[in-house]
């Protein structure tokens, strides 16, 4: 999984030749050999070191505030989203609804690799939800139909139908 | 810049280490654990920083990262990666991460009970790291000198780690909901009150069968129940359904029960330029076109079993007389103006268009196939008179301007006594709070002389003579429906609608035609000043979608009205389910992975299982008879509690909560549910005496809970309802006690009462019946799909019907066949993940097939929807 999120993410960031990763673990926690030293272990890191490979720092927040944040989102995904129970992920859903109910983004204003890894990570639950709990989450479905239709981003993900239509249509008169 | 830390939490350690190390100029405060600093996440989260932006940040590593770098220190990859495997792995840096790690190892490394001896290299990196002052005031701070004892109390409010949280060992018994409503505990008196009402037994009540005509009564709660005139050139959709015709059966049947003296009027909306547009597009007369469906409606109403006492339609000599007559009296009375209007009129054709007839090019984008009231490229709304090049559809001659006279409805004069009505009966009846809005965001809006007139012939006629060939405008016309309906229903229909002391009015309808009935139709009423009954409680539902899927309705794909008949689920369950998602107060959805677990979890595993069980223990192990009853204080208290969701559901109903009464029901049969699993009847049987005395109560009362249900489910379920009181042998009589004054739960079923046969009332949806069903009816091919193999599951006449419009209907029929096996025959190359060039080929030949068979419907082919790329 984290392996074909890396992959999807070589494509978007234009990387022109893909990384060899291998995982370690039996949480498959990616590593990336890297010729110039040790290899790197871990999504967030290997995630945030192809970022700045692509020469795309803004990605990673173009402030040291926002580069908090988006560190703090990224810390989210890995610990809270990734092998979430049932529970814990209505309890996921909430919380990002509210956050989301006054950013665009996780980080404010400006797309980040935030929001491409939650985007990944979190679509499976997505996927799983009726449409009365996409209504439920309307911040979190919002941000989601978003960012789906980011330009390259989806890859390896099968777009998911956020907004309804209606069964009927007024009269006329 | 404010930092929020607890007194012993090892997080705070980092953060204030980062910040002693950094210098960072910031406040702090202490506060407790449980203090919700975050707004947003369901768990308290400290330390949390609030940045200068207003931003917060909640993850102690986050911060930390912050404070290096606003004094100038960076991450690189491996600081990253330090921090990510502290917080993946060993959560569950000086150098950040350093600090980070030497913190979270705290409370283990300090403790000199944990000897380090294995690891000299960890011990004098930790010893190292402890060793810097920054680190030393940090410790002080969060343990305040209370030594490692200090983060005990934080310890304890952790959630245990996510991999000891096994998902099935959840405890799984009852759902929150259900144990709140538990603990509110019954009182003594409640308890004594409830046994007193039981012991009561059914009343003689008067037998109410339905008399026809039903006119209104002395002394008694009279009420006039509408449902929305669907039109009559469409087959009616589960929305149309739910929003009117099936929300005002429930609450007539309801207050029938209750003993209100009830009429029920719907019919179908006949006349206007819609039906003349179907009336050329399928060669018949408006006429026929309007006795076509109007069977067609007929027919799928009395499916879902709805109890109209008159079902009519618009195109009536009495529908003429008493329009002709209201537009008389607002004529005299001054409430009709006159004005011209400029017109586009065929000369060909001899007869002026309405929008939707005429073609031409957009003045605003230049779109030469712009449509009359708007252009469907850049989507701005037209005057049929300022398109260029303007064609008449028909005939594509070019239409010339011409001024037509036309009367109006003077709504501004009759405003201030619009607004004196309204205040007092949104004040005194049930509006829907949607229904209130609308009517008030019109008023404000400010009211506009409105045209009541059409060029047009089929309609009712304006009988002024300087207005002749005209015919008024369907909005005025339609309301007048439901008082013709009633006179054809009974000659002394004017007791119903000139009697407003003595009739309440309710209407049903959707939130789009809340401003016909509260503004416009109060308006003409009104004008005539001829005592006419106004709606007192007006009830609109919004609106009900359709799953994820595109729906469209000219395709067919979603759920008809005709077609659920032939998904062979019964009709009860239908009812039941657009009930319980009754688009009441909120936008709700139709989806058929809901219909199945609502059916599955709620009728079969709740409702139906409760109910047959009580039966089956009757039946079992008394031989069919209602054994005697000793009420102990656990029975008398689920009587209480039995007893408070009977008048729940009697206060909702009376205020039309339908959705919300519904649920009430269901909570009885899951009360019903607990009371047999904690009693076991069917092991106390085999007990000593006073063990199965036990039982013989358990059962009995649980029998008679199962009594209670079909009233309530009456209005409902009808047949489900009457099955299960057939099954018990139920005398009649118990439907009218229990639903009267605020609800009484009497022992309808007293010892000794035998009862009929018992069997199962619901049946369990399949996943793969469901999918089916969700493939056939919200599928891309969906309506024309008739592979399935039951002959019931064809597609209904109805939308063959409306699928063949002006085409080859035979043709269409191969073809659709045709397209749905090479459907299949693609899906399955797909699935096979077969060549591409192999599977290109044959989706090119389904799209010729799709293309020949738009054609043969008389459509004009659309471009097949292009599904998402997978990758």
């Amino acid at each position: 999984m984290a392996l074909r999120e890396l992959s999807s993410l070589e494509k978007y960031l234009g990387l022109k030749k893909p990384n060899k990763y291998s995982t370690q673990g039996d949480k498959k926690v990616p590593v990336l050999q890297n010729n110039q030293g040790p290899p790197l272990v871990g999504l967030i890191t290997i995630a945030c070191h192809l970022v700045k490979e692509a020469k795309r720092s803004d990605l990673l927040g173009e402030s040291a505030e926002s580069r908090a944040v988006v560190q703090q989102w990224l810390e989210y995904r890995v610990t809270r989203l990734d092998g979430c129970t049932k529970e814990d992920s209505k309890s996921i859903l909430k919380e990002l609804n509210i956050h989301l109910q006054d950013n665009v983004y996780l980080a404010g204003n400006h797309f980040t690799l935030a929001d491409t890894l939650m985007y990944y990570g979190i679509h499976p639950l997505i996927v799983d939800l009726t449409v009365q709990e996409k209504e439920q989450y309307l911040n979190v479905a919002r941000w989601f139909d978003h960012i789906q239709h980011v330009p390259r981003l989806r890859h390896h993900l099968p777009p998911v139908a956020v907004l309804r239509n209606r069964i009927y249509t007024g009269r006329h008169h | 810049m404010k930092l929020f830390v607890s007194e012993g939490n090892p997080h705070c350690l980092k953060v204030l280490a980062a910040l002693e190390l950094t210098a960072v100029k910031c406040d702090v405060q202490y506060v407790n654990h449980e203090d919700k600093v975050v707004q947003f996440l369901s768990h308290p989260a400290l330390p949390a920083l609030l940045l200068p932006s207003g931003q917060q940040l909640f993850s102690a590593n986050a911060i930390c990262r912050y404070l290096f770098e606003v004094s100038g220190q960076n991450c690189n990859d491996h600081c990253n990666q330090w921090l990510e495997w502290e917080v993946t792995v060993l959560q569950e840096a000086i150098s950040v991460a350093d600090v980070v790690l030497w913190a979270a190892l705290h409370p283990i490394l300090s403790d000199s009970s944990f000897t380090l001896g294995e690891h000299p290299s960890v011990k004098t990196w930790f010893d190292q790291v402890a060793a810097v002052h920054s680190c030393q005031s940090a410790v002080q701070k969060v343990l305040q000198g209370k030594g490692l004892q200090a983060m005990k109390s934080y310890m304890q409010r952790q959630p245990a780690p996510p991999n000891s949280q096994c998902r099935d060992a959840q405890p799984c018994n009852n759902n929150p909901a259900e144990s709140e409503e538990r603990q509110h505990s019954v009182s003594e008196e409640e308890c004594e009150a409830a046994a007193l009402t039981w012991s009561k037994g059914l009343s003689s009540c008067p037998p109410t069968d339905k008399q026809h005509p039903i006119l209104p009564q002395e002394g008694k709660r009279n009420v006039l129940v509408t449902s929305a005139l669907p039109y009559v050139n469409n087959v009616p959709h589960l929305g149309n359904i739910i929003g009117c015709v099936l929300s005002a059966d429930v609450f007539s049947r309801y207050g029938r029960l209750r003993g209100w003296n009830m009429l029920f009027v719907c019919g179908t909306d006949e006349y206007g330029t819609a039906t003349e547009n179907k009336a050329r597009e399928e060669g018949l007369t408006p006429q026929q076109i309007c006795d076509k469906y109007h069977a067609v409606h007929s027919s799928i109403y009395s499916w879902f079993q709805i109890d109209f006492d008159f079902f009519g339609r618009t195109t009536t000599e009495k529908q003429t007389e008493i329009a002709q007559n209201i537009f008389w009296r607002l004529h005299e009375h001054g409430y009709l103006v006159e004005d011209t209007v400029e017109q586009l009129r065929c000369e060909k054709c001899q007869r002026f268009l309405a929008d939707r007839f005429v073609e031409g090019t957009c003045p605003h984008c230049s779109y030469p196939e712009a449509r009359g009231d708007q252009c469907d490229k850049c989507g701005r709304l037209i005057n049929a008179v300022e398109l260029r090049d303007p064609q008449c559809k028909v005939c594509r001659q070019t239409p010339v301007i011409r001024s037509s006279k036309h009367l109006f409805l003077d709504l501004p004069k009759l405003e201030s006594q619009l607004e004196q009505w309204l205040e007092k009966s949104t004040s005194t009846g049930d509006w829907t709070t949607n229904a209130k809005q609308i009517t008030h965001s019109w008023i404000r809006d400010g009211l506009k002389p409105r045209c009541i007139t059409r060029d047009l012939h089929w309609g009712t006629p304006v009988p002024h003579p300087d207005f002749k060939e005209k015919v008024f405008y369907v909005w005025f016309d339609a309301p007048i429906g439901y008082l013709s309906i009633t006179a054809n229903y009974t000659n002394e229909w004017e007791k119903w609608w000139k009697n407003p002391q003595q009739v309440e009015l309710y209407n049903f309808m959707a939130k789009d035609n809340v401003p016909f009935h509260s503004v416009v139709f109060p308006c003409s009423l009104l004008g005539a000043q001829d005592n006419y009954t106004l709606v007192n409680h007006l009830v609109a539902t919004e609106y009900l979608n359709y799953e994820d899927t595109k729906f469209s309705k000219s395709r067919g794909v979603g759920v008809f009205g005709d077609m659920a008949k032939d998904t062979g689920i019964p009709s009860d369950v239908w009812r039941f389910y657009l009930l319980y998602v009754r688009p009441e107060g909120q936008d709700s959805a139709f989806s058929w992975a809901d219909m199945a677990m609502k059916n599955n979890s709620e009728l079969l595993n709740n409702l139906g299982n409760f109910i047959n069980r009580a039966g089956m223990f009757v039946t079992k192990f008394f031989e069919g008879c209602v054994p005697v009853m000793e009420l102990q204080r656990e029975d008398k208290e689920l009587l209480a509690v039995v007893g408070w969701e009977l008048q729940q559901y009697i206060q909702l109903m009376d205020k039309v909560k339908i959705r919300d009464a519904l649920k009430h029901i269901l909570n009885i049969s899951r009360h019903g549910n607990q009371y047999i699993q904690v009693n076991q009847p069917w092991k106390k049987i085999k007990g000593d005496e006073s063990e199965r005395q036990r039982a013989g109560t358990v059962t009995g009362v649980a029998v008679n809970i199962a009594c209670l249900l079909s009233v309530m489910l009456s209005p409902y379920m009808p047949l489900v309802s009457q099955t299960i009181r057939d099954q018990l042998n139920a005398p009649q009589s118990c439907v009218y006690t229990m639903l009267q004054g605020g609800g009484t739960f009497v022992c309808s079923l007293s010892a000794g009462h035998r009862i009929g046969t018992v069997s199962p009332l619901f049946q369990k949806l399949e996943a793969e019946q469901i999918e089916a069903l969700k493939k056939r009816f919200g599928g891309q091919q969906a309506p024309f799909q008739s592979t399935s193999s039951t002959p019931a599951a064809a597609p209904a006449a109805a939308i063959k019907v409306a699928a063949v419009e002006g085409g080859d209907s035979e043709k269409a029929e191969q073809l659709a066949k045709a397209v749905a096996e090479q459907g299949d025959k693609v899906r399955a190359l797909k699935a096979q993940k077969a060549e591409k060039d192999v599977i290109t080929a044959e989706v090119s030949k389904l799209l010729e097939l799709k293309t020949q068979l738009a054609v043969a419907e008389g459509k004009n082919p659309e471009p097949t929807s292009k599904k998402g790329k997978k990758k």
